[in-house]
């Protein structure tokens, strides 16, 4: 990366505008950004913020009402802006190439992978056919899908998604391009995955010198692998730098409260409450003029809403549009010392009620889902094994306290959260609500056990009918369950919208008139509004931006200790389960792998699985030593269909041989209360752990 | 290179027509020319259909022998017919009859559809086989033959036809109703009122019916189209409206015995059920892209 080389890839003053009801709207405004050869770029920002916009434009691939009004895109020397179509078409895959987001829409479903791969290597590299299928297997083997002749002969649809990504990086490698555009290529996918994606890609890029352009909202993942990062704010790029530096140190207040919103895993960090970005991007349209921040804006003064901060480059390498960095810089924005209270008080309380009966006690309890019959199946009369989606999790939530649950996909952690609120029917096992038994499915339940256990889902957009007024969702639980007038109702919701900070006015408003982060408070609403003794919440931020994410868990606490409730909060982000629970429940193939106090989440022994997870999570601390991912024996899980022994055998980095595919592992009791499910001593496990840590 | 070359596109774009109230829905639907023209035809014919009998000049039957044959004139615009009827009157008091029976057939038809569309979808399983395999195997037989088949048992009325439209269209809009309960039962907002102790006939109504709304408003407006080529073809079948009723079917298949002399009596009537027909297509299809325009 010597300094004297010309940049790969420049960008100078570029500003795209869509058009929407006859009007173009800037969402991106003056954007400047240098890539260098072998440089890896972040280009980070929440949704509406404009990076994809960037990516888009970057490539060509502008939609018909996108145009650029102003700035160019050079690429080696070449305005970008000014070649046409066909000069374009020599361009891609030979001098840059994207790695989209979903790699099905982007691979041809009707061709093989090999052929796909072949016809991008005969078409840039002009290889005959027979030497471009050999390359094409060499290309699978360089992105370490184990069983490349497999894959070679594979239909898209015939590989997980992980493996569907790792091809998508092949064929964009396979020419050798100078630039790299990845669009959130690993979002859709599991932590484990997301973690092997990004130490391939590093290797790779690292090796070619290919400069790269990676488009994500995940700061970690920028953490990770990036050497710059920009951060980009409503179309505008607010601030700019060295990935270990602007972490450090961020001179933009926008930067500031994003980093201060991201639950982190390091020692230390639990129990501060996260900060919040109070309101949300201004859409396309209603954007200010001077400073894009300003209205957010904890540091804003007169200026801010009157004068566009110029672009200045207070430190070398650095570059940030605020007109009071020199304030931030001296610490103006430093976290006000939040006493670590909020975790701190519900511990303590909960230690009070101890002994009294648990609000939830799962014993056993099994999910299993009949799998279709062939005709031939029936007609021999074969039994076909169920999908085990759980399969015997026992565990308890004591009053007043958060349970997390964590797994990937598949894990059967929604299933589990379904089968306790009555939406999924269990085929095994026992439920209890505060030693009372609690019968499996809806229809056995009575109206005042259904409102005692509550569940606020995952996708916002979807948790509210767009035909009814907030207010009017939420009356309906309250005159129902609660028996309240329609009076007393209404002012019931007042004091219920209050309680997730909302306007009162709201409840005049239909959830289209309502932001996601809103819609998930208006859902959290009408939970509360039956006023449940369990809330189960089935990974309700995992669709919110950042800042909107911190806000909404900290309310999730807040009420919790408020209305003397219990959660079982579940999510596929460990750090966000560690910041939120008092226990952590680790989930994999549809059986409990540990269980464990949060404050232990940080010391071993842990099962195996939860250390792959712990080692897979991108940190945010760019100084945080680097933690090896363990080497898994299967880069991806199967279906639980018949398996037997320990669910996570086939993928185990500590496998140990015959035993975990044999035997059921036993339960071992560790110092800390917790519990482990694994055929190795703790002990064993303990020093393996912090041997390798 | 061809999978490269696919952008993601991700971008938001508003939905035209979602998130305005029912006045931005109109002035959406009326911003298209197709079907503003199909929409006023059809509030035309229907405003015809009301004051028809007013408008008329002549009865429905009123017979002026001495005007037999007569030629579209100013005092008989579309004419009259061999039997000296006035064409243009009878084409008026006939908008009445094909709205009343293929408007409140379709209507009924939309009900018993929405009916059995919400609880096939919504119970799933068995209860949702048998449904939709009895409606596939009704679906099987020709519209038409059908209805001839349905009337040759009950015989020619007016109620019979109301329930050949209902038993030919109610599959049909069972098929699109249920579709879309598939895709709104297991949202959140669904689940939760589940959760909460909703009962049965409160999820169905008010959780899922306005969902289904849209979709129900334009196949209802497109059955509606069919309903009335169903309606005239029974009656120039002469297995519908009987005469002397004024039925533009009917009137059809009456003139072409004598179109080479009355040439009049036949192109007005069918001019009529194909404008009407055309109208209420374009109309659905404008509705379709104000109310759904994710389907386009």
């Amino acid at each position: 990366m010597s300094e004297q080389r010309p940049p790969v890839l420049a960008i100078r003053d570029l500003t795209v505008a869509y058009r929407s009801r006859g009007a173009w709207l800037q969402a991106v405004r003056d954007v400047s950004l240098q890539i260098m050869a072998g440089e890896r770029v972040g280009l980070v920002g929440e949704s509406g913020s404009g990076k994809s916009t960037i990516a888009l434009a970057v490539m060509g691939y502008l939609r018909e009402a996108a145009r650029v009004l102003a700035g160019e895109i050079i690429l080696n020397g070449r305005d970008l802006l000014s070649l046409d179509r066909s000069q374009m078409r020599a361009l891609w895959g030979a001098e840059m190439a994207l790695v989209p987001q979903d790699p099905l829409s982007a691979l041809n479903p009707s061709l093989r992978i090999g052929e796909q791969l072949a016809e991008a290597l005969r078409l840039h590299l002009g290889m005959d056919r027979a030497r471009a299928l050999e390359r094409a297997a060499e290309l699978l083997e360089m992105v370490r899908i184990p069983d490349p002749e497999r894959v070679v002969r594979a239909y898209p649809h015939q590989i997980s998604g992980g493996m569907q990504q790792r091809v998508m990086i092949a064929l964009a490698l396979s020419t050798e391009p100078a630039l790299l555009v990845l669009d959130e290529p690993t979002t859709a996918l599991d932590v484990t995955t997301q973690a092997a994606i990004l130490d391939l890609f590093r290797d790779l890029t690292e090796a070619r010198e290919t400069a790269a352009l990676y488009v994500t909202h995940n700061l970690g993942v920028v953490a990770e692998i990036c050497d710059r990062v920009a951060v980009l704010y409503a179309g505008d790029l607010v601030e700019e730098g060295p990935v270990g530096e602007l972490f450090r140190q961020p001179l933009h207040p926008y930067t500031h409260g994003l980093l201060a919103s991201v639950p982190r895993l390091e020692a230390g960090r639990r129990g501060v409450a996260l900060q919040s970005i109070p309101g949300q991007i201004p859409p396309l349209g209603e954007r200010p003029p001077a400073c894009v921040y300003a209205d957010r804006c904890p540091l804003a003064i007169e200026i801010c809403h009157e004068v566009r901060p110029p672009r200045e480059t207070p430190l070398p390498g650095r570059a940030v549009r605020c007109h009071r960095w020199e304030e931030v810089l001296a610490g103006a924005l430093s976290a006000p010392a939040t006493p670590p209270a909020a975790d701190g008080a519900h511990v303590g309380d909960a230690d009070g009620e101890g002994d009294g009966a648990p609000v939830l006690d799962l014993d056993d309890v099994e999910v299993h889902f009949e799998a279709p019959h062939t005709i031939r199946e029936i007609l021999a009369r074969r039994e076909r094994p169920p999908v085990r989606a759980v399969d015997g999790v026992s565990l308890e939530i004591a009053p007043g306290r958060t349970l997390g649950l964590v797994g990937e996909s598949g894990s059967g952690k929604t299933t589990l959260a379904r089968a306790v609120v009555g939406l999924e029917e269990t085929t095994g096992g026992e439920m209890a609500l505060f030693n009372l038994p609690l019968p499996s499915g809806l229809s056995e339940r009575s109206e005042e056990l259904l409102s005692r256990l509550q569940i606020v889902f995952q996708n916002p957009e979807e948790a509210l009918n767009p035909y009814r007024t907030v207010g009017a969702t939420l009356r309906r639980p309250l005159m129902r369950l609660q028996g309240l007038s329609r009076e007393e109702a209404d002012a019931a919701v007042a004091r219920l919208l209050e309680a997730v900070r909302l306007p009162a006015s709201y409840a005049y408003r239909l959830p289209r008139q309502l932001s996601g982060g809103e819609k998930q408070r208006a859902a959290i609403a009408r939970a509360f509004a039956a006023d449940p003794e369990l809330l189960v919440a089935d990974e309700p931020v995992s669709s919110l931006d950042v800042s909107v994410q911190a806000s909404i868990l900290n309310l999730l606490n807040e009420l919790q200790r408020e209305r003397d409730s219990s959660t079982l909060f579940i999510s596929h982000d460990l750090a966000v389960v560690g910041y939120l629970a008092d226990e952590i429940a680790v989930m994999y193939g549809g059986h409990l792998m540990e269980l464990m106090p949060a404050e232990g989440l940080l010391t071993p022994p842990h099962h195996p699985y939860t250390e792959v997870l712990l080692a897979a999570i991108p940190r945010l601390d760019p100084d945080a030593p680097p933690r090896p991912l363990p080497a898994l024996r299967a880069s991806e899980p199967g279906q639980n269909v018949g398996r037997t022994g320990c669910p996570f055998h086939p993928r185990c980095p500590r496998f140990l041989g015959d035993i975990c595919v044999e035997q059921t592992p036993p339960w071992r009791a560790a110092e800390n209360g917790g519990r482990i499910f694994c055929h190795i001593p703790l002990e064993d496990l303990q020093a393996a752990q912090v041997e390798d840590a | 290179m061809s999978s490269l070359t696919t952008p993601s596109q991700e971008t938001a774009r508003p939905a035209p027509g979602r998130g305005r109230g029912f006045g931005g829905q109109l002035r959406a639907l009326f911003s298209r020319p197709a079907s503003a023209g199909g929409t006023i035809l059809v509030v035309l014919f229907l405003l015809l259909a009301i004051l028809g009998s007013w408008l008329a000049p002549y009865g429905e039957n009123e017979q002026i022998f001495a005007d037999a044959r007569q030629p579209p004139s100013l005092e008989h615009p579309f004419g009259t017919d061999r039997l000296g009827r006035d064409v243009f009157s009878r084409v008026l008091l006939g908008a009445q009859d094909i709205f009343l029976l293929a408007g409140l057939g379709t209507l009924l038809s939309v009900i018993s559809g929405t009916f059995f569309g919400l609880v096939a979808g919504y119970a799933g399983g068995w209860t949702d086989e048998l449904i939709m395999r009895f409606f596939d195997s009704l679906l099987a037989i020709p519209a038409l033959l059908l209805a001839l088949l349905l009337l040759g048992t009950v015989g020619p009325s007016r109620n019979s036809i109301f329930i050949v439209i209902v038993v030919v269209y109610t599959p049909i809009i069972a098929r699109v109703v249920r579709s879309v309960v598939l895709g709104v039962k297991s949202q959140g907002f669904v689940e939760a009122a589940r959760t909460q102790g909703e009962p049965l006939p409160s999820i169905l109504l008010f959780e899922i019916l306005p969902s289904v709304l849209p979709a129900l408003a334009v196949e209802a407006a497109l059955r509606f189209s069919y309903a009335i080529f169903l309606v005239a073809s029974l009656g120039f079948l002469g297995v519908g409206v009987q005469p002397p009723n004024a039925d533009w079917g009917l009137m059809v298949n009456e003139a072409r015995h004598n179109v080479s002399q009355t040439p009049w009596a036949l192109y007005f009537p069918a001019a009529a059920i194909a404008l009407l027909v055309i109208g209420v297509n374009l109309m659905a299809d404008g509705l379709k892209r104000v109310l759904q325009p994710e389907v386009e």
